[in-house]
């Protein structure tokens, strides 16, 4: 009794590296969302022509009816060209992409969707940054995957690789495509 | 001369704010919550800063917007709660008391706790057991005999080392 009381504190230090251990394998950048199975927040947003407000941007409830994907994008992210082809391949496979830029002006918008191609189904421009609050946006690249009935079911953070696309995503969008 | 004065004015110069002008409130007691509650809102793109404290466009816009709810009448509660609902208890840098944070906010006390029983219960054992502690019994006469042998100087022949030589 004696001797298994003297290992109490060794026993308690290994359970404290024990949490410190699990909690380095976490990445706090990684925010979960709080969207999780909630509606997609309600918006309605210009789009990127040329005159402001005049082009056909979407509203929040446009996406509904089929999952699909709402990509929050800006010219000015570093890491939106690496996703670009993913996001293409992805609407090439028939999967409706929205984005959305995100303090961004439109002209750069637009001039950065001719540059790499727009695989977008629709493009809302959140220049005040807004509804990106509403979101719970934090940085860009970030997608959403909507539900048929218009509920958020995943976020994920950073952009979509091949390997996140083919392992998490389809999957997912396979078993929304699934649900009544 | 004049480094020291130099020297002197940067010591005296205040942080800089990260709050620009254009977004303060006309009314300085809705500004002076604004600032209170900014404190307490957690930067998402450099986590360990308030707004308040962060350059960052993100927590300008957040700066805006807690304003702007404030303007709009909202208690600090209710403002609070419209950014931790978008970016959950993570932006809030007192983290609220409930389920999932009792162990955070109880933790320290259950472990003074349990750091203080411990300290009873050791220095209770002793005065647990049977008697006077055996340093205070007398010596039985086996010890005792034991004790002035030990303690007598080492004469015998058959010691070790032997009597001194002579050099």
């Amino acid at each position: 009794m004696k001797r298994l009381l003297f290992l109490l504190p060794v026993l308690a230090f290994a359970g404290l590296i024990a949490v410190f251990g699990v909690g380095l394998t976490h990445d706090p950048k990684l925010l979960p969302s709080q969207l999780i199975d909630r509606p997609l927040p309600e918006f309605a947003l210009p789009g990127i022509e040329a005159v402001p407000g005049g082009g056909p941007g979407f509203a929040s409830a446009a996406i509904r009816g089929e999952p699909a994907l709402l990509n929050v994008f800006a010219s000015w992210c570093a890491a939106c060209p690496q996703e670009h082809p993913v996001l293409t391949q992805i609407a090439a496979e028939g999967v409706p992409v929205y984005g959305l830029a995100w303090k961004d002006k439109p002209s750069d918008s637009r001039g950065w969707l001719e540059r790499w191609g727009n695989p977008y189904t629709a493009v809302a421009a959140d220049e005040a940054g807004r509804t990106a609050i509403d979101l719970g946006v934090t940085g860009v690249p970030e997608t959403f995957i909507v539900d048929k009935r218009g509920r958020v079911r995943y976020k994920q953070i950073g952009p979509i690789s091949p390997q996140v696309w083919e392992a998490t995503i389809k999957p997912l969008m396979a078993q929304l495509s699934a649900e009544a | 001369m004049r480094p020291a004065i130099a020297a002197l004015l940067l010591l005296l110069s205040g942080p800089a704010l990260a709050v620009l002008p254009d977004e303060m409130l006309a009314d300085p007691a809705l500004e002076a919550r604004a600032r209170n509650l900014s404190k307490e809102l957690r930067c998402v793109v450099c986590q360990n800063q308030s707004i308040d404290d962060s350059d960052a466009p993100l927590a300008r816009d957040l700066r805006i917007v807690v304003r702007e709810q404030l303007r709009m009448g909202r208690t600090d509660a209710q403002t609070l709660d419209y950014v931790s609902a978008r970016y959950g208890d993570f932006v809030l840098l007192k983290p609220p008391f409930k389920p999932a944070t009792w162990a955070l906010w109880a933790g320290p006390f259950l472990l003074l706790g349990a750091g203080a029983a411990g300290l009873a219960f050791w220095r209770r054992r002793p005065a647990a057991g049977a008697g006077a502690p055996a340093g205070d019994a007398p010596l039985t006469p086996a010890e005792a005999a034991s004790l002035a042998d030990l303690s007598a100087p080492d004469l015998t022949p058959h010691s070790l080392t032997g009597p001194p030589q002579p050099r």
